[in-house]
C-alpha cells in the first residue's frame, strides 16, 4: 500500500515539458550570489563560535573571563550569537537564495541588476554599521532588543539597512517575476521561483513592525530626540515582526525541500499544487500570530491573544501539507531505488550525500521542533514555558536545525555551484551532518526539560544564586551538547573554506542546481494557486482584522514615558 | 487539483487536532481557571516611586485569606523579596518594573508573567501547598539579571499573617543578590 500507486487521470492532458537545456547562472550572477553567502556563512561561523561559550556556562565553565578584551560578557556573547546567527546569516543566505531560485528557476537572469546589487549593498552597509556597537559592547541587548534596553543607534540604523536592503532585493525579484509573466503568458510560474518571491513579499508585509518599532521610538530615543518609548507597544510591533521571521527563515529550507530535495534523492515532487497551497498560507497566516509571543504579556487583553492562538494553530497547517508532501516525495523516490516496505524505504535514499543527510536529518528534527511549536501556540501552557529555557531549546531545533542544517546542506551544491569547484571532503560533510544532528538532540532536549522544570532563558545558569541541585543533570547535557555542536562548527567551516580555496575544476564536474519535477504537470496547477492578488488582499484583511483593533488601540494609548535605566545595564 | 486521497485524509486529520487543541486551552483557559494575564493597570514609571501603591509594595490582606501583593521588579531585585502567606491563601499579584522589562516566574506554580515598564501584570493564584517557590526574573536585563529573585514562603496555620509591607520595603536599595534573608521578620 502506498500513496503512489494510483495513475494521476489528466496525465495526458498537458503540454510535453520542452527539453531546451537549462538556463543556469552566469558567471556574473554567480559570483553577486555568492558574496551574499560569503557573508551568511562567515556570520554562521563566528557566531556559532559563541553558542558552546553560552553552553559551557551552564556547567560552570565560564571562558568569558579569559576573552574579555574581545567579548566583554556572556550577554554579548549571547547577543553576536543571536544577531549573526539569527539574523545575519539567514537574512544573507535567504536572499542570496532567492537570487539563485529566481534566476534558475525562471531561467533568465534578474530585470533590474543594479536595483538587486544597491539592495546589497544597503544590508552590507547595515549590517558594517550594526557591528560597531555589537562588538564595542554598545548594543548588548540580545537579538530582540526589548525596550527600553536602549542600544547606541548605529545598531538600531544599521538593522534598519539590513531590512531596507532586503526589501530593495525583494523589489528586484517582483519585477523580474513581472517580466517573466509577460514573456510566458498563460505558463505556470517555476515554484523555485515564485516560492522564493512569496516568502519575500511575506517578509516586507511582517517588518512593517520593526519599521514602525524602529523609526518612531527606538531610533529618535537612541539619538536623544525622545526621552522615552512605549514598552509594551514596542513588543506588539516587535512581535508583528518576530514570528512571521521565523517563516521568512523557514520557507527557503521548504522550498529545497518540495523542490530540489526530491530531484537529489533521485525523485519528483509529490504535489505541486499543495506546495503552492502551503506556501501561499502561510503569506495569508504567517503574520497575524505575533501576539502568541505575549500571551503572558500585560496590555493585549486576553481575547486577542486567544485569537492569534487560533491563528497560530491555523499556521501549523501548510506545515501538516508540507509533511505529507515532502515524505511522500521522498518515498516516490526511494522506492524508485528499489525501496521496499511500509517504512523500509527510507534506506534507500541516498544517505551518503551529504547535502541530503543534512536536509533529511534537518527535517527529522524539525519534526520535534514542529510538536515543541504547538506548545508554545498553546495559550495558557505558555504559563509553563514562557521565557523558559524551552524556548531555545524548541528554536535550535527550528531555526538552529530545520533552517540552519537545511541551509547547511544546501551549501554542499550551491558553493561548489557558485565557484566551479568541487566539495571538498564529502565523507567530511556528512560526519558533519550528523554531528550536527547529535549535538542538537543532546543539547536542545536537555533545554527543553530545563525549560520545564523553571529555568528561565538567557542567563548564565552556571553563575545564577537560585539554581537547585536537580536541574545539574541537565546543564552538564546542555554543555556536552554545545562541544558536539562546536565540533560541528569546526568542520563544516574547514569544508567550506577546502572547498572555496580548492581548484576550480571541468564544468561537468560541477554540481547543477537540482530542480525537482513534479508528478503532475505544473500546468494542471489552478490558476488562483499562481496569483498574487487574491492571496496579497486575503493577508491585507486578516492582518486588518487580527492586528487592526489592537494595534490602533495601543498607538491611541501611547505613552512614551518610559526612559529605561539610569545606567548601562550591561 | 487532483489531491491524493491519502493526503485528503491527512489534511482532515490534522485540521481535526488543531481544532480539538484549541478547544482544550479554551476550555483549560476560559472555563477552567487555567489562564493567563490580561489588561490590568497602566503606571508611570518615572514617577512610581511616589505612586500607591507602589511606593510601598508588599502584601496587604485584604479578606480573611485573601491577599494582595505589589511586587516592583527593578534592575537587579524585586521588592520585596519575600511573600509569606499562610498556606490556602488566595492571593492577586501586581507586578511592574520602573526601569527595563523584566520576567516574574514562580517556580512550580502557573504564574508566569512578563514585567513591562508602564503596565501592570495581575495573576489571581490560590497557593495550596506548604513550601518555598522562587520567583525569578525571567527577562535580560542586564548584568545582574541572574541573580534577580525572590521566594513565596507558604507556611502551614493561618494564624500568622505575612502582610508585612513595611519590613519588605527596607530591602529596596540593595541589588547585591537575591538573598532572602535580608528580609527582616
Amino acid at each position: 500500500m502506498t500513496v503512489l500507486d494510483q495513475p494521476d487521470p489528466q496525465a495526458p492532458a498537458v503540454p510535453t515539458r520542452q527539453a531546451a537545456p537549462a538556463r543556469e547562472l552566469t558567471e556574473q550572477e554567480r559570483r553577486f550570489v555568492g558574496w551574499h553567502l560569503i557573508v551568511a556563512i562567515a556570520a554562521l561561523l563566528v557566531g556559532s563560535l559563541m553558542g558552546p561559550l553560552q553552553a559551557f556556562e551552564y556547567s560552570g565553565v565560564n571562558v568569558y573571563p579569559w576573552i574579555e578584551p574581545i567579548i566583554h560578557s556572556y550577554y554579548q556573547g549571547l547577543t553576536i550569537h543571536g544577531v549573526l546567527n539569527a539574523l545575519v546569516w539567514t537574512t544573507f543566505f535567504i536572499v542570496g537564495f532567492t537570487n539563485l531560485t529566481t534566476i534558475r528557476g525562471l531561467q533568465r537572469p534578474l530585470s533590474h541588476p543594479w536595483i538587486n546589487k544597491a539592495g546589497f549593498w544597503i544590508m552590507v552597509v547595515g549590517l558594517l554599521t550594526a557591528a560597531v556597537p555589537l562588538l564595542g559592547n554598545q548594543a548588548t541587548v540580545l537579538y530582540t532588543f526589548y525596550a527600553p534596553l536602549k542600544a547606541s543607534w548605529a545598531f538600531y540604523l544599521g538593522l534598519t539597512l539590513v531590512v531596507v536592503g532586503s526589501w530593495v532585493e525583494g523589489l528586484g525579484f517582483y519585477l523580474t517575476l513581472w517580466a517573466w509573466r509577460k514573456e510566458h503568458r498563460g505558463v505556470r510560474s517555476p515554484f523555485i521561483a515564485l516560492g522564493g518571491i512569496i516568502n519575500a513579499a511575506m517578509w516586507q508585509i511582517a517588518t512593517l513592525g520593526l519599521a514602525a518599532s524602529i523609526l518612531t521610538m527606538l531610533l529618535p530615543w537612541s539619538l536623544g530626540l525622545i526621552d522615552g518609548v512605549d514598552p509594551e507597544l514596542s513588543r506588539t510591533y516587535f512581535w508583528f515582526t518576530g514570528h512571521p521571521l521565523v517563516y521568512f527563515w523557514l520557507l527557503p529550507a521548504y522550498i529545497s525541500w518540495y523542490g530540489m530535495l526530491p530531484h537529489q534523492a533521485g525523485g519528483k515532487l509529490f504535489s505541486d499544487s499543495l506546495a503552492r497551497l502551503s506556501f501561499w498560507m502561510f503569506l495569508l497566516v504567517s503574520v497575524p500570530v505575533g501576539f502568541h509571543h505575549q500571551f503572558v504579556d500585560p496590555g493585549v487583553p486576553q481575547t486577542w491573544k486567544w485569537i492569534h492562538a487560533g491563528l497560530t494553530y491555523s499556521v501549523f497547517f501548510p506545515s501538516t501539507l508540507t509533511a505529507f508532501t515532502v515524505i511522500a516525495s521522498l518515498e516516490y523516490a526511494a522506492r524508485k531505488r528499489g525501496g521496499t516496505g511500509l517504512i523500509g524505504w527510507v534506506r534507500q535514499l541516498p544517505w551518503t550525500d551529504p547535502s541530503v543527510a543534512a536536509q533529511l536529518l534537518a527535517a527529522i528534527l524539525f519534526m520535534f521542533g514542529g510538536i515543541g511549536g504547538l506548545t508554545n501556540a498553546s495559550y495558557n501552557l505558555n504559563l509553563v514555558i514562557h521565557n523558559t529555557a524551552w524556548v531555545p531549546g524548541h528554536f535550535h531545533l527550528t531555526v538552529a536545525s530545520a533552517v540552519t542544517l537545511s541551509f547547511i546542506g544546501i551549501t554542499y551544491w550551491m558553493v561548489p555551484y557558485l565557484m566551479n569547484k568541487k566539495l571538498w571532503g564529502p565523507r567530511v560533510a556528512l560526519v558533519q551532518a550528523w554531528v550536527w544532528f547529535v549535538g542538537m538532540i543532546i543539547f536542545s532536549n536537555a533545554m527543553h526539560v530545563l525549560g520545564l522544570l523553571g529555568a528561565p532563558r538567557r542567563t548564565p545558569l552556571g553563575e545564577a544564586t537560585y539554581v537547585p541541585e536537580a536541574w545539574n543533570g541537565n546543564l552538564l547535557r546542555v554543555s556536552i551538547g554545545g562541544a558536539i555542536l562546536l565540533v560541528a562548527v569546526i568542520l563544516y567551516g574547514l569544508v567550506m573554506i577546502r572547498t572555496a580555496f580548492g581548484p576550480k575544476v571541468a564544468p561537468e564536474e560541477v554540481p547543477a542546481v537540482p530542480i525537482a519535477e513534479s508528478i503532475r504537470h505544473p500546468q494542471l496547477t489552478p490558476v488562483w494557486l499562481d496569483r498574487f492578488k487574491p492571496w496579497l488582499l486575503g493577508a491585507a484583511v486578516l492582518l486588518l482584522i487580527a492586528y487592526g483593533p489592537q494595534l490602533v488601540d495601543q498607538i491611541l494609548n501611547m505613552h512614551l514615558n518610559a526612559p529605561g535605566a539610569s545606567f548601562r545595564p550591561w | 487539483m487532483g489531491i491524493d486521497p491519502y493526503e485528503k485524509n491527512w489534511m482532515r486529520v490534522s485540521i481535526l487536532l488543531l481544532a480539538v487543541f484549541f478547544v482544550i486551552v479554551t476550555i483549560g483557559g476560559f472555563a477552567m481557571g487555567f489562564q493567563v494575564s490580561g489588561v490590568s493597570d497602566e503606571v508611570d514609571p518615572r514617577t512610581l516611586a511616589q505612586t500607591e501603591p507602589w511606593a510601598n509594595p508588599g502584601l496587604r490582606e485584604v479578606a480573611p485569606g485573601e491577599y494582595e501583593a505589589y511586587v516592583v521588579a527593578q534592575a537587579w531585585t524585586f521588592n520585596p523579596r519575600v511573600l509569606e502567606v499562610p498556606v490556602g491563601s488566595k492571593v492577586t499579584i501586581y507586578v511592574t518594573s520602573s526601569d527595563l522589562q523584566h520576567g516574574f516566574k514562580v517556580t512550580d506554580t502557573n504564574i508566569n508573567m512578563q514585567i513591562v515598564p508602564g503596565q501592570v501584570s495581575k495573576l489571581v493564584y490560590t497557593f495550596d501547598t506548604v513550601g518555598e517557590f522562587p520567583y525569578l526574573c525571567t527577562e535580560y536585563c542586564g548584568t545582574g539579571h541572574a541573580t534577580m529573585y525572590g521566594t513565596v514562603k507558604v507556611v502551614a496555620g493561618s494564624g500568622t499573617s505575612g502582610s508585612d509591607a513595611n519590613a519588605s520595603t527596607s530591602t529596596i536599595a540593595s541589588s547585591s543578590g537575591g538573598a532572602t534573608t535580608e528580609v527582616t521578620r
